[in-house]
C-alpha cells in the first residue's frame, strides 16, 4: 500500500504536468489544430521577441523573482535572531497565521487603496495636514520598475516564510546554541546568525524556492500594483492567451515556456547567490567577529517585520472599512455613512459557493495531506528511495496556469469526463501537493530518527511508530501544512472555472466575476469571504495542537 | 530494494507519459477528421425545439462582473423554468476567454457534441474569432419568432457584427453605446469632440485617462479618436490590410502624444480596465471617464460609488455603438435550450424589463415600433435616472470599424507607448 | 524462565570498505559487556546494528543471535532488543503513564494496578498524568529504565546512558539502572566513553 503513494504522487503529478507542457510546447511551436495550425514553425517566437517591450517585461520578471525572496528572507532572519519573547515579538507571531490566509489579489487590492495618492492614508492626512482638498497627482503604484508590485509581494511573502521558519525552529533547539555563541561572547543577534541561521536555512529552502517561482511569475498581484507599459511577462501572457484573437494563443504558448525559462533562470541565480553567500558567511564566521551590527542587524529586522505586519494588517483594515462603507468621497478620512447594502447585495447566493468552496478545500487538501504523509513515511521505512522527481511538485507553480490548464481541460475532455467537482477537487490537488509536500518534507524528514528507534526497540511496529509517535509529534506542522494547502485551493480561479466548465461556483469564482467589474466596496467584501475560510484553517491549525497539548510543555513549545 | 523501487517508480511515471502522449496523438487525429462537420439542422420548427428543450440544463457564460446583470439573469432563469421548463444556469465569467478557452479544448480534444456551455454572451472581436474558428452553432437566430421584434431589414447592425455579417450565427440581446460621464461639481463643460478633449485636457490637466489597450474598453477610445481624427474614416470598414495603416492613424499618435502629458500621471501608466478607470473617479482622482454601458454611471450612482453630480453624454459628432449578441457554441450540449433562452431574452417582456433603470437601465435591442400597441406604449413610458443619458444622446451612433482594426491599433499603441 | 543470552557472531561494520568494529562474542543474562572508545570510532553504530537501525551508508556482516534465534534479519520491534539512550527521551505528548503503557505488550492484563506497582517501587508514586515536561532529570531517567524493564526485552543495549546527567545523580541512576538490569538477568551491551561506567559495570570491557 504505501509503496504505491509515491507512484500515485508521481502520477497525479506528472499526468497534468507533462500533459500541461505539451499542450503549451506543441503550440508554441505553431502546432494547435483546434484554431486551424497544424504546421510546425518558429513563428509564435519571433512574434513573441517582437513584442513590444517584451525585454523589460521578461528582465521585471526575473527581477521580481530574485528580489523578492531575498528581502523577505532578509527580513525574516533577522526579526528571528532578534526574537526576544517581548509583547511585540509575540503579537507578529500570532498574526502570522491569520495574515496569510488573506488571497495574493485581496492583499495587494488592500494595499493599493492604503497607498494609493487617493488611498486611505492621504485621506487621513488630508485635507487638515497635507492641504489636499483632491488627490495629489502622484506616481505611487504601478510604477515602471515594479518597486510596488516588489514590496506589496515582499509584505505578503515574510508570513509565509516567517511561518515555514517557525515550524521547523523547534527541532534545532535554537536555544541552547544560541546560549552556546554568546557564552563565547557573541552577541545574541550574532551568535543566532552563525549558530541558527546556517541550520534553519536548508529547512526553509523548498518554500524558499517557491517564493522564487510565485514571484517571478505572479499575475494577480502584477496586475493590481505591478506596472502596465510593459507589464510582467506573466500578465502579459495572460493578456495574450485572453486574446479574442485565437491566434495569439500560439505566441502566448511560446511566452509561457519563455516563463518557465525565466523562472528557472530566477533558481539558478539564486543558487548561485547561495554559494556566494555561504562562503561570506564563512569568512565572516571565520574572523570571529561577535560584536559589530548587532544593534542595526537587530533593529533593521524588527523594522522590517512591524512595516510588513503593519501593512498587511492595515490591508485588512481598510477592505473592512471598505465592505461597510456608504459613499466616501476625498478627502474624507472616512465613510459619510455605513452601510450592510455590499453584504446584502452579494451574499444572497452565498450558500452554494461556500459549501463548494469547503468540500473541495477540504477534499483536496485531505488528499494531498495523505499522499504526501504515505510518500515521505515510506521514503523513511525504505530509506534512500527520496521523491526524486521533485522538479514536478515546481512544475504546477512554474508553468502560467492559463496555459497549463489549457492543456489539463483538453485531457480531462480526451477522456470524456464530465466537468464537475470530483474534476475540480482534483485539478486542485495539483496545486494543493507542492505546497502541502514542501511546507511537511523536510520537518518529517529532520525528525530525530531516535524517537523512532526508541519506540520500535519498545516493540511498536512501524504503523504504531506512525501513528502514536510521528503523526503526533508533527502535528503541528501536518496541521500548519493542511491549513496552508486549504488556502491555496480555495484561492484557486481558472482551474476551478475552467475545470468545472462554471458549473461549480466558489467563493473565489464569485469574487474573481464581480471583482472584474464591480466596485470597491463589492471587491472587498469577496475579499473578506475568500479570507475567512483559510483563517478558519489557520486558527484551527493553531487550536488544535495548543488545546490537545495544553498539558504537554514540551509540546507547547513546539507549536 | 529502495533502487527497485524507484525504477519501477519512474518506469511507470514514463509509461504515464507515454500514454498521455497516445491519447493526445489520438484526440488530435480525432479532431483533424471531426472539425468541419458541425452546422446541424437549422431549428425551423419552433415547436419542436419547445419540445426538445423541455427539462434541458442551459449553460449560460456570461461575464458577472456587475450585480444587476446577474439578478437580471436570475429573474430570466425564473420565467424560463416556469415558461419553458427550461433550467437557465448563469456562468459567471470574469472574461469572455474563459468561455472561449474551454470550447477550444473541447475542440482540441474532439468532443463534438456534449460541450459544457451552451450559450455565451460575445460580440464583435470575440464573435469574429470563435466564427472564423468553426467554433459556432448555426444559423439558428433568424428562425427565433422573436426575432421579428428586431427589424432587422431596417436595422442593419442586427445583421452585422462589428461589420462581419452575423449570418444568423448569433442572436442579438442589448444595445451596447460608448458614453462619457462627469462630474459636475470638478467640470463646468465636458468635451463635446475628441478634437475638443485636448483642449480641455489642457484645462484639466490630470483630469482623465482611458484604459490601457488592449483592454476593449481602451482599445474603444482609440476607435472612436481614430474616426474622429483621420479623413479616412470609411476606411476602417474594410479589413485593415486593405488600406495604408500609417496613414490612415498618423493623425490618431499625433493626438496621442500631445493628450497624454495632459493625463493622469501625465500618461506614464494607465488603469487596467473600465472599472479600475471608474474607480479613479469615484477617488475623485479623475473628473471625467467613459463606459459601454449607458446604465454604467445611474448604477455608480444608486451604489454610492460615483458622486450624484455625475452626468453621462455621448460626443457631438456620435459615439461608437454595438450590440451584445448571444451564440451557442458548435458542440452545445443543449442547443434547444440555448435557443429558447435567446428567444426569451429578446421577448417585449424581457427587453422591457432590461430597459427598465429600477433593473438593468440597459438599451433594447428592439424596434419599438414593429411591436404591438401595448408593449410599445410600455416601451416608450420607461423612466430615465437622472445620470443616464437622453434618449437623444444615445441617438447618435457611429458604428463599430471591421474588427481587424482592433490588433493591429493595440499593436501600434503598445509599440508607441510601452517603452518608458 | 531460561537464561538469556547474546551472542554477535562475526560481527563486522564497515564503512565505505574501512573496518570499524569486529567482534565475536557472548553476553550472557546479568553480563555487562562494555564497548569503550572515542566518538567516531562506530560504538554507537554497534548498537544501532543489533537493535535493526543500521544507517545505510554502514554494512554489516557476520550474525545477531539473541537466546539461541538469529535476529538481524527480524524487523527492530520483534527482537527484543531493548534501547536506552543518554537522553531519556520520553515521548513528549504522552504523559508518564502513557509513555509506560506505550512500552507494555499488548496481551497484558492488569496494565493499570501493574503500572502503580512499578511507579512505586521506583518511588515515582502518583506521577503517572504528569507531563514528562516538568520531570526532574532523575526522575524521567528513572521513566526511562522503566519504560525500558516494561517492554520486556531479552537484551538490552546502552548508549552512554548516564553521560548528560549531574555527577552526584549519575552514580545514583547508575546503580539503580544496573541493579534492575541484573535482577531482570538480561544481557547488556553498554557504549560509553567513561571509564567509570566500565568500571561500575563490572563486566568484560571491549576497547576500540
Amino acid at each position: 500500500m504505501l509503496r504505491t503513494a509515491p507512484v500515485v504522487l508521481g502520477i497525479l503529478m506528472a499526468g497534468p504536468v507533462v500533459l500541461g507542457l505539451l499542450l503549451v510546447i506543441l503550440p508554441a511551436f505553431g502546432y494547435l489544430p483546434a484554431v486551424g495550425r497544424d504546421e510546425f514553425s518558429t513563428l509564435p517566437w519571433r512574434e513573441l521577441f517582437s513584442a513590444p517591450g517584451i525585454q523589460q517585461s521578461a528582465l521585471l520578471s526575473l527581477v521580481s523573482g530574485l528580489v523578492t525572496p531575498i528581502i523577505a528572507l532578509t527580513i525574516v532572519m533577522l526579526f528571528l535572531a532578534g526574537i526576544s519573547g517581548s509583547k511585540l515579538d509575540r503579537l507578529i507571531r500570532r498574526l502570522v497565521s491569520p495574515l496569510l490566509a488573506i488571497p495574493h489579489a485581496a492583499a495587494a487590492f488592500g494595499l493599493a487603496f492604503l497607498i494609493a495618492p487617493s488611498g486611505f492614508l492621504a485621506r487621513l492626512v488630508s485635507p487638515a495636514l497635507s492641504g489636499w482638498q483632491r488627490p495629489p497627482d502622484l506616481f505611487i503604484i504601478n510604477d515602471p520598475l515594479g518597486l510596488t508590485m516588489m514590496a506589496g509581494l515582499v509584505t505578503k511573502e515574510i508570513p509565509f516564510l516567517l511561518l515555514m521558519a517557525l515550524a521547523a525552529l523547534p527541532q534545532l533547539d535554537p536555544g541552547r546554541r544560541v546560549m552556546m555563541a554568546r557564552s563565547l561572547g557573541y552577541r545574541p543577534v550574532l551568535a543566532w546568525l552563525f549558530t541558527v541561521a546556517p541550520a534553519l536555512y536548508p529547512m526553509i529552502r523548498l518554500p524558499l524556492f517557491a517564493v522564487i517561482a510565485f514571484a517571478s511569475s505572479v499575475v494577480d498581484v502584477a496586475i493590481i500594483l505591478g506596472p502596465g507599459l510593459p507589464a510582467t511577462l506573466s500578465v502579459r501572457i495572460l493578456g495574450w492567451f485572453s486574446d479574442p484573437d485565437l491566434s495569439l494563443r500560439l505566441m502566448a504558448s511560446a511566452g509561457a515556456i519563455l516563463q518557465v525559462i525565466i523562472s528557472l533562470t530566477a533558481v539558478a541565480c539564486w543558487l548561485v547567490l547561495e554559494k556566494m553567500v555561504g562562503r561570506i558567511w564563512r569568512y565572516w564566521t571565520a574572523r570571529g567577529q561577535r560584536r559589530q551590527f548587532n544593534g542595526a542587524l537587530l533593529i533593521s529586522g524588527r523594522v522590517g517585520i512591524t512595516v510588513a505586519v503593519m501593512l498587511l494588517s492595515a490591508s485588512v483594515v481598510v477592505l473592512t472599512i471598505n465592505a461597510f462603507a456608504g459613499p466616501w468621497r476625498f478627502p474624507a478620512s472616512l465613510p459619510a455613512s455605513w452601510t450592510w447594502q455590499h453584504w446584502v447585495s452579494t451574499t444572497s447566493t452565498l450558500a452554494t459557493p461556500v459549501a463548494n468552496t469547503l468540500l473541495i478545500s477540504l477534499t483536496s487538501t485531505a488528499i494531498a495531506l495523505v499522499l504526501v504523509l504515505a510518500t515521505l513515511e515510506n521514503e523513511q521505512r525504505h530509506g534512500s528511495s527520496r521523491f526524486t522527481a521533485l522538479w514536478l511538485l515546481y512544475m504546477p507553480m512554474l508553468v502560467p496556469q492559463v496555459a497549463f490548464i489549457f492543456g489539463l481541460v483538453v485531457f480531462t475532455e480526451t477522456m470524456t469526463w464530465q466537468p464537475g467537482i470530483w474534476l475540480v477537487i482534483l485539478g486542485h490537488c495539483v496545486f494543493v501537493i507542492p505546497y502541502v509536500f514542501l511546507t511537511l518534507s523536510e520537518t518529517y524528514r529532520r525528525l530525530d530518527p531516535r524517537w523512532v528507534h526508541m519506540a520500535r526497540s519498545l516493540g511498536a511496529s512501524p504503523n504504531r511508530v506512525f501513528w502514536r509517535i510521528r503523526l503526533p509529534i508533527l502535528l503541528g506542522t501536518a496541521l500548519t501544512a493542511s491549513a496552508i494547502g486549504m488556502a491555496v485551493s480555495v484561492g484557486q480561479f481558472l482551474p476551478t472555472q475552467l475545470l468545472g466548465a462554471g458549473r461549480v461556483p466558489t467563493v473565489t469564482t464569485e469574487a474573481v466575476a464581480l471583482a472584474s467589474g464591480g466596485s470597491r466596496n463589492v471587491i472587498a467584501v469577496w475579499a473578506l469571504l475568500q479570507s475567512l475560510i483559510p483563517a478558519a484553517g489557520f486558527i484551527l491549525a493553531l487550536a488544535i495542537p495548543r488545546l490537545l497539548w495544553r498539558k504537554r510543555r514540551a509540546m507547547q513549545e513546539s507549536a | 530494494m529502495p533502487v527497485i523501487c524507484i525504477l519501477t517508480y519512474l518506469t511507470r511515471v514514463a509509461s504515464a507519459a507515454r500514454q498521455h502522449l497516445a491519447v493526445l496523438a489520438g484526440a488530435v487525429l480525432t479532431l483533424a477528421v471531426a472539425a468541419p462537420a458541425l452546422a446541424a439542422s437549422a431549428p425551423k420548427d419552433w415547436s419542436q425545439v419547445l419540445q426538445q428543450a423541455q427539462g434541458q440544463t442551459v449553460y449560460f457564460n456570461a461575464w458577472g462582473g456587475e450585480a444587476r446583470t446577474n439578478a437580471y439573469i436570475n429573474w430570466a432563469a425564473e420565467q424560463l423554468a416556469r415558461e419553458y421548463g427550461v433550467t437557465l444556469q448563469h456562468v459567471k465569467l470574469s472574461d469572455t476567454s474563459e468561455a472561449v478557452s474551454r470550447v477550444l479544448a473541447e475542440r482540441q480534444a474532439g468532443n463534438a457534441d456534449n460541450g459544457a456551455i451552451d450559450l455565451i454572451w460575445l460580440n464583435g472581436e470575440n464573435f469574429a474569432g470563435m466564427q472564423s474558428n468553426d467554433l459556432l452553432f448555426g444559423p439558428w437566430a433568424e428562425y427565433l419568432p422573436n426575432f421579428q421584434w428586431v427589424d432587422a431589414d431596417n436595422n442593419p447592425d442586427m445583421r452585422q457584427d462589428f461589420t462581419v455579417a452575423v449570418n444568423g450565427y448569433e442572436s442579438p440581446w442589448l444595445r451596447a453605446h460608448l458614453v462619457f460621464f462627469y462630474d459636475t461639481m470638478l467640470i463646468e463643460q465636458p468635451p463635446g469632440t475628441i478634437p475638443e478633449l485636448l483642449t480641455w485636457a489642457r484645462k484639466y490637466p490630470g483630469e482623465f485617462t482611458y484604459p490601457r489597450p488592449p483592454d476593449f474598453l481602451g482599445t474603444t477610445f482609440l476607435k472612436q479618436s481614430l474616426m474622429e481624427l483621420t479623413v479616412y474614416s470609411s476606411a476602417l470598414y474594410s479589413p485593415v490590410g486593405d488600406s495604408h495603416f500609417d496613414t490612415v492613424t498618423e493623425p490618431l499618435w499625433r493626438y496621442l502624444d500631445q493628450l497624454h502629458p495632459l493625463l493622469l500621471r501625465r500618461g506614464r501608466t494607465f488603469p487596467a480596465s473600465g472599472a479600475g478607470m471608474r474607480r479613479l473617479m469615484s477617488d475623485g482622482e479623475t473628473a471625467l471617464a467613459f463606459s459601454f454601458s449607458p446604465s454604467e454611471a445611474p448604477i455608480a450612482v444608486t451604489n454610492g460609488e460615483l458622486p450624484e453630480t455625475v452626468r453621462s453624454y455621448t460626443l457631438h459628432g456620435g459615439t461608437l455603438a454595438n450590440v451584445s449578441f448571444l451564440a451557442i457554441p458548435f458542440n452545445a450540449a443543449n442547443k434547444a435550450g440555448a435557443m429558447v433562452v435567446a428567444n426569451f431574452l429578446l421577448s417585449p417582456e424581457a427587453q422591457h424589463r432590461a430597459q427598465d433603470p429600477d433593473f438593468l437601465g440597459g438599451t433594447s435591442v428592439l424596434a419599438v415600433n414593429s411591436l404591438s400597441s401595448e408593449w410599445q406604449q410600455r416601451m416608450r413610458q420607461t423612466r430615465r435616472h437622472p445620470a443616464a443619458p437622453s434618449p437623444d444622446d444615445l441617438d447618435r451612433r457611429l458604428a463599430e470599424p471591421h474588427p481587424s482594426w482592433i490588433p493591429a491599433l493595440e499593436q501600434a499603441w503598445l509599440k508607441r507607448y510601452s517603452q518608458p | 524462565m531460561s537464561e538469556h543470552y547474546l551472542e554477535l557472531r562475526d560481527l563486522k561494520l564497515t564503512l565505505a570498505g574501512r573496518t570499524l568494529i569486529h567482534v565475536n562474542t557472548v553476553v550472557r543474562g546479568g553480563e555487562v559487556l562494555t564497548v569503550m572508545g572515542p566518538s567516531g570510532s562506530g560504538k554507537s553504530t554497534l548498537l544501532a546494528a543489533i537493535a535493526g537501525f543500521l544507517p545505510a551508508a554502514f554494512t554489516m556482516q557476520g550474525e545477531v543471535w539473541l537466546d539461541g534465534t538469529r535476529i538481524d534479519p527480524v524487523p527492530a520491534e520483534q527482537r527484543g532488543v531493548g534501547l536506552l539512550f543518554q537522553d531519556p527521551l520520553l515521548f513528549p505528548h504522552m504523559s508518564v503513564g502513557g509513555n509506560l503503557r506505550f512500552a507494555m505488550p499488548s496481551g497484558e492484563q492488569d496494565k493499570t494496578a501493574r503500572l502503580k506497582a512499578q511507579l512505586d517501587e521506583m518511588n515515582l508514586g502518583g506521577f503517572s498524568d504528569r507531563d514528562p515536561a516538568t520531570l526532574s532529570g532523575g526522575q524521567k531517567a528513572r521513566v526511562a529504565l522503566l519504560r525500558l524493564l516494561l517492554s520486556q526485552p531479552r537484551a538490552v543495549l546502552l548508549d552512554e546512558p548516564f553521560s548528560k546527567l549531574d555527577t552526584h545523580l549519575r552514580n545514583d541512576i547508575r546503580r539503580q539502572v544496573f541493579t534492575r538490569l541484573t535482577q531482570a538477568a538480561l544481557p547488556c551491551l553498554l557504549v560509553t566513553h567513561d571509564a567509570e561506567d566500565a568500571a561500575a559495570a563490572g563486566g568484560q570491557v571491549i576497547e576500540l
